[in-house]
């Protein structure tokens, strides 16, 4: 069973830092231009940890999870 | 039932038009011939009833929105605010002013009686800068004695009707879009949870609050019932605003045509190219198979060439990008510099991997913004790259098959089609 939860990007704020495709390389790629490519189905639980670590890693506060 | 007298002149369909008069009515000519405003009970249930959606582009019921933004009223305990849209950014649709220069009293009997029906004590309605509407609407208000409505022009751009562009700007804010959570139903103006319908979709709804459901369904499919208004453009002549039931015969919508047609353009420049064979096909997003965005519609005639016309209204959008959303920003620009190169035989022959390129940054782009304009602009892109795709082969290997440069589709700082002139 996943959780509800899922990863969503606030497109104005993120900066391509690329940070969040480190911490969460199962779920997340950088495209062409260093923007996230998210995998954006809900979360299995083993990944809610480390998501929710990315999400407050990253620089701008631009990945959330919802 | 009360009838609504019928104007004299064209119409297309036996009841119509229902929202467009011929001459400007003041209040007392709209009381005369709608009626007086109707009140709130049971409103819900009778736009459900009605199957009314919203003719801003996204077609969504109307009667779930009310529902929604009366319920996170109540859970956040905040009173609610009403918001007209009368924005019509897209350059090519004009139903919308048409309608607040003809029926502005219907307009305004609609967003108070949703403003009502949420418990909303603040209404807005808002236009675009340069429109020359608000002396209209402001005389309109005048003569209302006692309802208030807050009366914003917003700057002049493709964005700034966005829902959450709008709220945001009647904040005080900036006018462009923003993350999409917690949504406007929730926190839009003010912070406050926030209706925002579409001028066309409000005056519907001041009619089926007044004469009902099944009166409504007499006009349109099963499926998408009532009328539409749309823009209508085809070559050569100033494009022109219809009320048309849904399920009329495009050909019937468009009139006759001077020349033969190789392409019809369906819901604007977030919309579909199809075949001409759409031409035989009924105004309705199930049977032509694409959404119908706000009724814009062209029919592109033989002579010209689908990549230049599609090529200059990506420019446009591309232009219009806010630029705050990295996707956007990157992959817009790189889809309209690649497809002007495409629809240049010159440019096009030396550059095999310009389909590849406008494939990929297509899926690049497409759900990535904060707003649904890389979407939009993506439809466009792909079903040009269906309905033209033997131009592209012939671009490709050096020759364009059109004889005529005139452009069909308005787009500002561009020379005027040929009718506008
Ligand atoms: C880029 C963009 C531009 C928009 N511009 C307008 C507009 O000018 N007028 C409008 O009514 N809706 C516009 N919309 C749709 C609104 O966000 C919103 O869905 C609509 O006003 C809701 O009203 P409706 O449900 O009555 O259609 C736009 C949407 C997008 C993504
Ligand atoms: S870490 Fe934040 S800013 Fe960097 S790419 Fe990820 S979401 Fe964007
Ligand atoms: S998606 Fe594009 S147009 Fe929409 S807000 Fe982001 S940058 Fe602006």
């Amino acid at each position: 069973m996943n959780t509800d939860l899922r990863l969503a990007v606030d497109w104005t704020a993120c900066t391509a830092h690329g940070l969040c495709a480190e911490l969460l390389p199962e779920r997340i790629t950088l495209d062409e231009w260093g923007y996230p490519l998210v995998e954006g189905t809900p979360l299995p639980p083993e990944a809610v940890r480390r998501a929710k670590r990315a999400a407050a890693d990253c620089p701008v506060l631009a990945l959330k999870l919802q | 039932m009360t009838t609504i007298p019928q104007p004299a002149g064209a119409v297309l369909h036996d009841a119509l038009p229902r929202l467009l008069p011929r001459t400007p009515l003041d209040l007392a000519a709209h009381t005369a011939q709608y009626g007086p405003r109707a009140g709130t009970q049971g409103l819900s249930a009778m736009l459900a009833e009605a199957g009314l959606t919203g003719r801003g582009g996204a077609a969504f019921p109307v009667h779930r929105k009310l529902e929604a933004v009366a319920a996170a009223a109540g859970r956040s305990g905040r009173t609610p605010v009403a918001v007209a849209n009368g924005c019509e950014g897209e350059p090519a649709s004009h139903k919308d002013a048409t309608l607040l220069r003809l029926a502005p009293h219907l307009v305004l009997d609609g967003l108070l009686t949703a403003a009502e029906a949420i418990g909303a004590r603040t209404a807005h309605l808002a236009v675009e800068q340069g429109s020359g509407l608000l002396p209209g609407l402001r005389a309109a208000l005048a003569e209302r004695g006692g309802d208030r409505v807050e009366l914003t022009e917003v700057p002049r751009r493709f964005l700034s009707g966005e829902s959450s562009a709008l709220t945001g700007y009647l904040s005080g804010g900036s006018g462009l879009p923003r993350f999409p959570q917690p949504p406007t139903r929730e926190r839009g103006v003010g912070g406050a949870p926030t209706l925002v319908q579409n001028v066309e979709t409000l005056a519907q709804l001041a009619l089926v609050s007044r004469y009902g459901p099944g009166w409504f369904r007499t006009a349109g499919t099963a499926a998408e019932p009532g009328s539409m208004l749309c823009t209508v453009h085809t070559a050569g002549t100033a494009p022109r605003v219809f009320e048309a039931s849904t399920g009329t015969p495009l050909r019937r919508l468009f009139g006759p045509l001077p020349s033969p047609v190789q392409a019809v353009l369906v819901g604007g420049y977030h919309g579909s190219w199809l075949p001409a064979a759409a031409l035989d096909r009924r105004l309705a997003a199930a049977d032509l198979g694409v959404p119908l965005g706000a009724g814009v519609l062209a029919a592109l005639p033989a002579d010209r060439c689908g990549l230049v016309e599609t090529a200059r209204v990506l420019r446009y959008l591309a232009l219009e990008s806010a630029g705050q959303c990295g996707p956007c920003l990157n992959g817009l620009p790189r889809i309209a510099a690649a497809f002007a190169d495409l629809a240049s035989p010159l440019r096009a022959v030396g550059s095999p991997r310009l389909l590849d390129d406008l494939a990929r940054w297509s899926g690049l782009v497409e759900g990535r913004g904060v707003c649904h304009h890389p979407d939009g602009t993506v439809r466009l892109v792909r079903s040009a790259l269906t309905v033209f795709a033997a131009e592209a082969s012939a671009h490709q290997v050096g020759y364009c098959t059109g004889s005529n440069p005139a452009p069909l589709l308005p787009v500002p700082s561009d020379p005027a089609p040929e009718g506008l002139r």
